[in-house]
């Protein structure tokens, strides 16, 4: 009994210390969203982050044109070889928030470098507009492709650390096994 | 003192969440039973839990092992991106088979793209035992 009790008192300290360093989380990204740190809008909408990124990065909105969000929640049957699908109600919530901070609808300095760079073509994937490929080029595949802690592009986070809440400025790259990155 | 009673209250929490996740299994299985299904066979979603499909357009076999790995008490990884999976097992993650929606929305993903087709109720009940005993 007594040691259960340790178990319980263990378990809800640790809970104790996630809550902590979520919260801590939670200021940064409010702090994102008043556009002060972030060079694309944090994710903000929980349903989002709870429906999409059991799978993968809760990518921010920012970073494709409205008219692609479309077309990838209008498709999520195949969702890059994935079944993603969502109860209808679902879909149109997360549409709705997805369109309304598309790259062409805000006004955060990366997001209209995105919007600019993809004009009026709707790419179902970031890593097809230009202006992320020019970003990009200069890594070689070693630290992305066949490194095994990134796998690829798609992978913001693995080296924009903060990626999730909107921030993709260079001096915060770090890419695993290589350290930080300076071109 | 405060701390203590702040930990009661999330020892209580956690009953009440465990508790819910049976009402959901039950809840679940009755769904499926009036679809049909019989009793649940938790050595029949064993079986199944391993065996490999290609569905049409993989390049590869596939099982529920391959995201999940044999042991559902271990945190698996998507196959395509590599996000960890949290352990399926209840005994070791108490957030697992605790919402019916949240089941049902996954039996409907995971069914359609590791065996090619939906789950058949009886296949979603015997995968319900087979998780909630492990």
């Amino acid at each position: 009994m007594k040691e259960k009790l340790a178990i319980l008192i263990t378990t809800l300290a640790l809970a104790g210390v996630a809550g902590e360093v979520f919260s801590s989380d939670d200021d940064e990204h409010r702090g994102a969203a008043w556009g002060k740190t972030a060079d694309v809008a944090a994710v903000s909408n929980e349903q989002y982050r709870a429906e999409c990124a059991s799978c993968h990065l809760a990518y921010p909105p920012g970073l494709l044109p409205a008219a692609s969000w479309e077309k990838i929640m209008s498709g999520l049957s195949d969702h890059f070889g994935d079944n993603a699908e969502l109860a209808p109600d679902v879909t149109k919530a997360l549409t709705a928030y997805l369109v309304a901070n598309g790259a062409d609808r805000v006004n955060y300095r990366r997001s209209v470098k995105f919007a600019r760079s993809a004009g009026n073509s709707a790419p179902l994937r970031i890593t097809e507009i230009p202006y992320f490929r020019k970003e990009h080029r200069e890594i070689p595949a070693r630290m992305i492709k066949t490194n095994t802690q990134v796998g690829s592009l798609s992978n913001c986070s693995a080296c924009h650390q903060r990626a999730e809440a909107g921030s993709f400025s260079e001096r915060e790259i770090t890419i695993p096994g290589y350290g930080r990155w300076d071109d | 003192m405060k701390k203590i009673s702040i930990a009661i209250m999330l020892a209580g929490s956690m009953l009440l969440a465990g508790s819910a996740g049976a009402a959901a299994v039950d809840e679940l299985l009755q769904t499926y039973a009036g679809q049909g299904a019989g009793a649940a066979d938790p050595g029949a979603a064993n079986t199944l839990w391993t065996r490999e499909f290609r569905p049409a357009g993989a390049d590869q076999d596939r099982s529920c092992a391959t995201c999940h790995t044999r042991n559902l008490r271990q945190t698996g990884k998507h196959a395509k991106t590599g996000k960890p999976i949290d352990a399926m097992a209840p005994s070791v993650n108490g957030k697992r088979l605790t919402d019916v929606k949240h089941i049902e929305k996954w039996f409907g993903r995971n069914c359609k793209w590791t065996l090619g087709r939906e789950c058949s109720p009886q296949e979603k009940a015997n995968f319900l035992a087979f998780i909630r005993g492990s």
